[in-house]
């Protein structure tokens, strides 16, 4: 993966971020769901629309783990998705978009270039 | 074409079976039936229910619509009293004629009474119908002692009568020389005459009755021994005749000592003509239990649809409680020694008796008499039936394992398919499992009424449960235990471990008694736990990310991503001004509002930014949060009451209200519901909530455990007449109940459907204390109700809870763009699924 300073989208401040939980990043028309795993001390970024009835709610999801895959699952109807790959994990043919998160000067960033 | 016409001649149960079964297999055939009773066929196996306050209409088989659904024409009142063969007609008591082109006999039996002098004095009774028990239960108020001729299964049941009476002193009068001569030995008789004598029973055997002493009533009875006994009425339980007068007197073949002769498919003498039930001889015997005339039912039904069924010898075993004494017999109950062994266990101390024939090679079970302690019948039964292979020791299967592990025996596993386990309605082990596994029935009610099973005598019930319960185990549909990969624990035993451990967050509990993560399933419900335990707001510790979606936000997420708003209007009472700021607060912020069906008001349609600002608003005046989003308290629902009703007993708005403030805010494993009625007349709906309460005369009665939804259930009367404080205890107490002990999302309906023992179970914990839990649920519940907080009221005036109702966290003052409304009836309503 290379990185380029320019695909950087600073999100938001550290303190800003849920413990645990998610919130919801504005890039432009886009709605980025970004997630504090602080249990685990890791960070991950996807799409907030899930696209099981196309909500814009994953950032309001509860998120966990299924043996050691960390997960979101979705507030509406409770479709998981895998943090690191976007995969549902529900048994459904939809999978979501996932983006690198950096953190620097306790400044989130996600990387608006998505992994493939 | 004209349809064939059948009529049925009696409506007693075989008569009544021989309908159902015949009008499920077809709705052709014009089916008339006749009834020389009064009312429609009823439970007679359960008769002497009648007098421990079951009604006429509780033992009825049917519903008063059921006939006129079925297109079965019934009089009742109504007894035929001729036929004429030649014309294949019968005649009514009220001279009326119909032509049949069959005839079926289901006229059954009545009480046999023997030929003794003084038998039609006052005062002599048969125990054989509705009326009969009016009758004796009338004339039983100004009598002192009692006589009951008869020593068998229905002699037993008719003295139970006399005690449920209030007689105060029973005799029972028995010809042969033991107790229930057809079912048991001597020295089961033996044991059943002391323990009925334990009760306050006489049993005379060997006695000969021979003359009813007493000038136009009875005052005594004469033996042949030359003894008396002083009675001031006489039940006659002797035994039953065939009611065969009206087949005789028109020429039909019957036997010598009774009964219209059939063959196997039920046909008499004359091709048109059959008999079922206890009317019918077969092979020179007349079955006087239900299962076998159900049986034959079977058949003539089977076969008049083109069918091709045969009955053959009955299975005669019974079970049944007398006077709250097991007494059992299957199989061949009576051979001796040398054609089997006998294995027998008496403990005189505890009144068991126990006998089991095997046969003479030790591999299979003949048969048996159980006494004081029948819990292995059905078992028992069912291996004699089978030929199930016996175990090395047999006498474990009345003993049990007395080496530890597991009981001996063949357990419910081990029986074949076609194993019958109704004997009533015919259903095998067979049918039980593929209504689980093909049927999809979860619940013994479900299988019930998939199956029939358990209808009839309800004697199998036990084994029912058990096969259906193994078949859900065995496709994994048996509720977990466990509640996750997370916690090797059931939620009762977590919630004892973080009460023990004082554990207030879902991270210290994750990190004390689980592993990994967490995830959806166990983050909701240990923030259920740590709610109901400590009541401390939802939204700090950091649990707020470890809530469901509308605990989070503390509203209802909808379609399309907004909010709900539901303040809490306790009873369903609220005065102008209230109504005024809920539309002003509506109109200001687009909310569409309707009236819920828990006498409250819905707003929809909230951007999660707005959600602070419209409950500041609420809350100035004078709102709290409804808990709509929890599980948790939700409305206590009431009718206006005596306050403005004619009809109303009490006040039950004031007790709604003091009901809905008391328990707000609790927490528990899914929500509940309430309601109070003023009157019977039950327009709060009380009896569908997971608490109702009803007024009466004189003071409340106490419903538990109904629900609506999608499994409507009535609630079960708990405890009747209360006070307003008893009853309040007892809703206590039943709360905690329910909080420490439910499974995870399970209502308390389903919660007391998976409870053994039932609402007697419920009601002897909640109301006798039979825990010893009340006082510490009590205090429990004080706790959680004085630490009761406005959570929206903490929540906006808390910054960091407060800043979360945002949607975007780099732009907080914007609303979520994607959300869509469109008009419809001049309010707003959210944009269909994007996606469908």
């Amino acid at each position: 993966m290379t990185e380029t300073t320019n695909n950087w989208l600073a999100a938001c401040r550290v303190e800003d971020a849920v413990e645990n939980g998610g919130v919801c990043v504005k890039h432009g028309e886009e709605q980025i769901a970004l997630f504090y795993f602080t249990r685990r001390n890791e960070w991950y970024a996807t799409q907030n629309e899930c696209p099981h009835k196309k909500q814009m709610a994953l950032s309001r999801g509860m998120i966990g783990s299924i043996t050691d895959e960390p997960k979101v699952a979705c507030p509406f109807h409770k479709k998981t998705f895998s943090l690191n790959t976007g995969e549902c994990l529900s048994g459904d043919e939809c999978a979501i978009k996932t983006y690198p998160v950096k953190v620097e000067n306790g400044t989130v960033y996600v990387g608006i270039n998505p992994k493939s | 074409m004209k349809e064939p016409q059948i009529i049925v001649i009696g409506n007693g149960m075989v008569g009544y079976k021989f309908c159902e079964k015949l009008r499920s297999k077809t709705s052709s055939f014009n089916l008339i039936v006749f009834g020389e009773e009064p009312r429609r066929a009823y439970d007679r196996v359960h008769l002497s229910e009648y007098f421990n306050g079951k009604t006429a209409d509780d033992l009825s088989l049917s519903t008063e619509n059921w006939y006129q659904e079925q297109n079965i024409t019934l009089f009742l009142n109504n007894p035929v009293v001729k036929i004429d063969r030649e014309q294949q007609k019968v005649y009514t008591g009220n001279g009326l004629d119909y032509t049949y082109d069959i005839l079926v006999f289901a006229t059954g039996s009545g009480a046999f009474v023997p030929n003794i002098p003084g038998i039609e004095k006052e005062g002599v009774f048969v125990y054989r119908t509705i009326e009969d028990l009016d009758l004796i239960s009338t004339y039983a108020k100004k009598a002192k002692t009692a006589s009951v001729i008869g020593g068998g299964l229905l002699g037993l049941e008719a003295a139970k009568a006399l005690i449920d009476l209030g007689i105060e002193k029973t005799n029972i009068i028995e010809f042969a020389p033991r107790l229930m001569p057809r079912q048991i030995d001597a020295a089961g008789s033996d044991m059943l005459k002391s323990k009925l004598t334990d009760l306050g029973l006489q049993i005379h055997l060997n006695k000969n009755t021979a003359n009813i002493e007493g000038e136009g009533k009875i005052t005594a009875l004469k033996f042949s021994d030359d003894t008396s006994l002083e009675a001031d009425m006489l039940v006659i339980s002797a035994g039953i005749k065939p009611r065969d007068e009206l087949a005789k007197a028109c020429g039909i073949e019957v036997g010598a000592r009774g009964g219209i002769v059939v063959d196997e498919k039920m046909q008499t003498s004359d091709p048109a003509i059959f008999a079922i039930g206890e009317c019918a001889l077969f092979e020179g015997m007349i079955y006087g239990l239900v299962a076998p005339g159900y049986e034959m039912a079977e058949v003539l039904a089977t076969n008049l649809c083109a069918g091709n069924k045969s009955f053959s010898s009955f299975d005669m075993s019974t079970k049944l409680k007398l006077i709250g004494i097991d007494v059992a017999s299957f199989g061949d109950n009576f051979i001796t020694e040398p054609d089997c062994r006998t294995i027998i266990f008496e403990n005189k101390h505890k009144g068991v008796y126990k006998r089991i024939n095997v046969s003479n090679d030790g591999q299979y079970l003949l048969g048996g008499i159980l006494i004081g302690d029948a819990s292995a019948y059905n078992m028992l039964l069912q291996t004699a039936i089978n030929k199930i292979a016996l175990p090395e020791d047999p006498e474990e299967l009345i003993l049990g394992s007395r080496g530890g592990g597991e009981p001996a025996g063949a357990g419910i596993t081990s029986l074949p398919d076609n194993a019958l386990i109704c004997s009533c309605e015919g259903v095998s082990k067979g049918d039980i499992c593929a209504s689980v596994t093909d049927g999809g029935c979860e619940n013994i009610d479900d299988v019930k009424k998939c199956t029939k099973a358990g209808t009839g005598c309800g004697g199998c019930m036990p084994m029912v449960k058990d096969l259906l319960n193994h078949t859900l185990k065995s496709q994994g549909k048996y509720i977990k235990n466990v509640i996750c990969e997370h916690f090797n624990y059931s939620r009762q035993e977590l919630y004892d471990l973080i009460h023990i451990h004082e554990l207030k967050s879902y991270d210290e509990v994750l990190t004390a008694l689980g592993e990994n993560d967490g995830c959806e399933v166990c983050k909701p419900l240990v923030s259920s736990i740590l709610a109901s335990l400590w009541n401390e707001m939802i939204l700090k510790k950091g649990n707020d990310v470890a809530q469901d979606s509308n605990d989070r936000f503390l509203a209802n997420i909808q379609k399309g991503g907004s909010y709900s708003v539901v303040p809490r209007i306790p009873g369903g009472e609220i005065t102008p001004e209230k109504l005024i700021v809920i539309g002003e607060v509506a109109k200001k912020y687009n909310l569409y509002t309707k009236i819920t069906g828990g006498q409250r008001i819905d707003l929809f349609g909230a951007h999660l930014n707005d959600l602070p600002v419209i409950w500041e608003e609420l809350i100035a005046a004078g709102f709290e949060s409804g808990h709509a989003y929890g599980k948790g308290l939700r409305t206590v629902k009431s009718c206006v009451g005596s306050t403005w009703c004619r009809f109303g007993l009490h006040d039950s708005v004031s007790f709604a209200i003091r009901i809905e403030e008391r328990y707000r805010g609790i927490r528990a494993p899914h929500k509940f519901k309430s309601a109070v009625s003023g009157c019977i007349r039950e327009c709060a709906e009380a009896q569908s909530k997971d608490f109702g309460i009803i007024a009466t005369e004189k003071g409340w009665n106490l419903y538990v455990c109904g629900n609506g939804g999608s499994k409507p259930q009535h609630a079960l009367l708990l405890a009747t007449d209360l006070d307003s404080e008893t009853c309040i205890k007892y809703i206590d107490r039943f709360l905690m109940f329910y909080i420490r002990t439910a499974d995870p999302l399970t209502r308390t309906a389903t919660w007391l459907n998976k409870m053994e023992g039932g609402i007697d179970y419920l009601r002897n914990v909640i109301v006798n204390d039979s825990l010893g839990m009340a006082k510490q649920w009590e205090h429990e519940i004080e706790k959680l109700i004085s630490s009761y907080k406005c959570e929206w009221k903490e929540a906006v005036e808390n910054p960091a809870i407060r800043k979360r109702f945002s949607h975007f966290v780099n732009a907080p003052e914007e609303k979520d763009p994607s959300i869509e409304f469109v008009e419809m009836r001049g309010q707003k309503r959210t944009a269909e699924w994007k996606i469908v």
